[in-house]
């Protein structure tokens, strides 16, 4: 087979590119490992440590044991101290801190007559004790952070009193199954897969024959017998064992790092994986014939990821998005990676359960592959 | 089979409003080394490009090696040779690794492949630099792997579009050398070049300007009949006296050449030396001798300005 050995000719050919190119090589090896590190540990949906600030009318002992309560939550830190409600809001307009509790004077015979402080239960309708012990003033324009702090609304006060806490029945009981301690890192790592896989293989590929045109050698390559689908098949075939090493790094350290599980099997993973890693790849096949030189290419490879990062579920929930973001993100490989990869590592799912994504990433493969051997023409028209 | 490697007629070929090539016919005979003599910008690569079936013509015929392009420019890969003017092998790849790489691209493998592949580093001198990166390379060594790579599988016939702009004098000749031997051996060759040396290597040329073809023919009788006569002037004060005799209808142009003037007379002037020394800035002891005429005169002659 002439076409086969030429597949091999140019395969072989981008090894050795790859291998002498130690930038490339390295980027390969640093790109899941620094990525992982840092996302990993910094992408955290349970905030922490609030920068707030206080200001307290009453000056009491009350008071200052309300403080450490609430500090103890570690939902809030308090930095600073300030003397009036004016200054308070001019540090929050200078994001030195993003909220402040205001502490009034009466705060004492607010807390007494407090429902949850459990003084016996004088009528609710009393408007002494419907007035909350104190008020918070929120810089709401991130929305996590003022979700954070709306979550203190609620705070049972009982144990500043030294009583008992009053346990209530919830209305509902919530089971949290696959992640029980509700760690980011166990949802933000497997995602992590399908995003760094994003990056690096239409990056690597979106390049391939852009460069090739750059550096004159497209030329002399379309006057020779090689066909433009033994072309781009040698060209990203090297690349897949590349994703595969970069799928063990992140799978293998987010494990050893961020105790991610294992759950599902590891074929089913590499099953899914593999059809992404091509998908990814094809789509960089598909750029590189519409770039004209590796700048362009590399602007539209951001244009690609962004949205894969954005609406692919990986940093916000899929349903939570509008009708016309879900449709756009039903394009996108990552997507459907991102529901595969999840499903086989937390909730070890059997990837023929999920054929539709199955289906979709196949498809999107081979229409892109024909799209980009249609697309290369070998002539210099 | 026809005698014609290439047999081109009315070729014309635009890139939006530019005209690179028009109405070119062009005959190319087999086991010839054939010529396209002209300055930058005139077609040259334009027309290769078209020959080889890498761009397709606005209008015309093109027939190389029985195929007709551009319908079978695929089916003539495989007999034709293209070296480009840029080096456009891999940079990153070895002298040898490039040279495999090329093999393979034209089906040769095993024993066959290395076979040839040691033939040509043997046949092209390039042994030392086996494992050299060939971005490394001088232009004389970057220029004989390319030929070795164009000519790996053993093409009928061989585009070479200025394969020796990056090349010093010395390299040079070998690499015509090497082509003699190509062209003994039955390949055709078409080169593109713009060293008037060079092209009297060829057997035939054409002489290129703004995408017409001036003249063609050997260059013998392109020398022989380009319709002038030259005359070189050894006088005292050249550059008045070049300037004086370009006002004359019947001198074409004039040339310094270090204590020389190069004169082209028309035919028209039969007797060229009597009309020059009648010129008032000609004084009576400047010695005048009819030359042969060069291929640059030629050149001269049909291109720009000074045009017949």
């Amino acid at each position: 087979m002439n076409g086969l050995s030429r597949i091999q000719a140019i395969f072989g050919k981008e090894l050795l590119q790859l291998k002498r190119d130690k930038m490339t090589f390295g980027m390969v090896i640093m790109i899941p490992l620094i990525q992982l590190l840092l996302f990993g540990f910094a992408i955290n949906t349970n905030v922490r440590h609030i920068p707030v600030g206080l200001v307290d009318h009453s000056q009491t002992g009350l008071s200052r044991i309300l403080v450490q309560t609430i500090s103890a939550t570690q939902v809030v830190e308090f930095s600073e101290h300030y003397i009036n409600v004016e200054d308070a809001e001019a540090a929050i307009a200078r994001a030195e801190i993003r909220a402040v509790l205001v502490i009034p004077q009466d705060v004492s015979q607010r807390l007494a007559r407090h429902q949850t402080a459990g003084f016996g239960s004088p009528p609710a309708s009393d408007e002494e004790t419907s007035r909350p012990v104190a008020q918070w003033i929120v810089d709401g324009s991130d929305t996590m952070i003022a979700g954070a702090i709306k979550s203190l609304r609620n705070m049972p006060l009982a144990e500043l009193l030294n009583k008992p806490v009053n346990r209530s029945t919830p209305t509902f009981e919530v089971a949290l199954l696959y992640n029980p301690e509700q760690r980011t890192a166990v949802n933000v790592v497997p995602g992590l897969i399908g995003i760094i896989l994003t990056m690096t293989m239409i990056m690597f590929t979106s390049a391939a024959i852009v460069r090739e045109r750059e550096r004159g050698n497209l030329e002399m390559l379309i006057t020779t017998p090689v066909r433009s689908i033994e072309l781009m098949l040698g060209k990203i075939i090297p690349y897949i064992f590349i994703g595969a090493i970069q799928v063990s790094i992140i799978l293998g350290l987010g494990h050893l790092v961020f105790n991610v599980p294992m759950n599902g099997s590891l074929g089913q993973l590499a099953g899914a994986t593999l059809l992404f890693i091509i998908a990814s790849l094809v789509l960089g096949l598909v750029i590189s014939t519409i770039a004209k030189n590796q700048l362009q290419a590399t602007q539209m490879t951001i244009f690609v990821l962004l949205p894969s990062i954005l609406l692919s579920g990986f940093m916000f929930p899929y349903d939570g998005m509008p009708d016309i973001a879900q449709y756009i993100a039903e394009i996108l490989p990552a997507t459907h990676f991102m529901r595969l990869v999840r499903g086989v590592i937390l909730r070890d799912v059997a990837i023929i359960d999920m054929r539709h994504d199955l289906i979709w990433l196949t498809l999107f493969s081979v229409v892109g592959l024909a799209v980009a051997s249609f697309r290369f023409k070998k002539n210099l028209d | 089979m026809s005698e014609y490697a290439i047999k081109a007629s009315s070729l014309s070929r635009n890139f939006g409003e530019i005209k690179a090539i028009q109405e070119l016919d062009l005959e190319v005979e087999k086991g010839r080394i054939y010529g396209f003599l002209g300055p930058n910008g005139c077609g040259k690569t334009t027309a290769i490009r078209l020959l080889t079936g890498l761009l397709k013509p606005s209008s015309g015929e093109i027939e190389v090696l029985g195929f007709t392009l551009p319908k079978d420019a695929e089916k003539l890969r495989l007999r034709i040779g293209y070296m480009t003017q840029k080096f456009s092998l891999y940079d990153d790849l070895t002298v040898k690794e490039n040279l495999q790489f090329i093999a393979k691209i034209y089906g040769l493998s095993g024993q066959t492949k290395k076979r040839r592949v040691d033939e040509l580093i043997d046949l092209y001198g390039l042994e030392e630099k086996y494992s050299q990166l060939a971005g490394s390379m001088s232009g004389g060594q970057r220029q004989r792997l390319g030929l070795a790579a164009a000519t790996l599988h053993k093409p009928e016939l061989l585009f070479l579009d200025e394969p020796t702009s990056a090349v010093d004098p010395e390299n040079r000749r070998d690499f015509w050398e090497k082509l003699f031997d190509l062209c003994d051996q039955g390949a055709t060759i078409l080169v593109s070049t713009h060293y008037m040396d060079e092209a009297e290597r060829c057997h035939k040329l054409a002489i290129l300007e703004t995408g017409i073809k001036r003249a063609d023919g050997s260059p013998e009788i392109l020398m022989r009949e380009m319709g002038a006569s030259v005359v070189e002037v050894a006088a005292s004060d050249l550059r008045q006296l070049k300037q004086d005799l370009l006002h004359l209808p019947q001198v074409i142009t004039a040339a310094q050449l270090g204590a020389r003037l190069r004169v082209l007379v028309k035919d028209s002037v039969a007797d060229p030396l009597g009309f020059l020394r009648q010129q008032k800035n000609i004084q009576p002891d400047d010695i005048l001798t009819q030359v042969r005429p060069s291929l640059e005169d030629v050149f001269v002659t049909c291109t720009g300005e000074g045009r017949l």
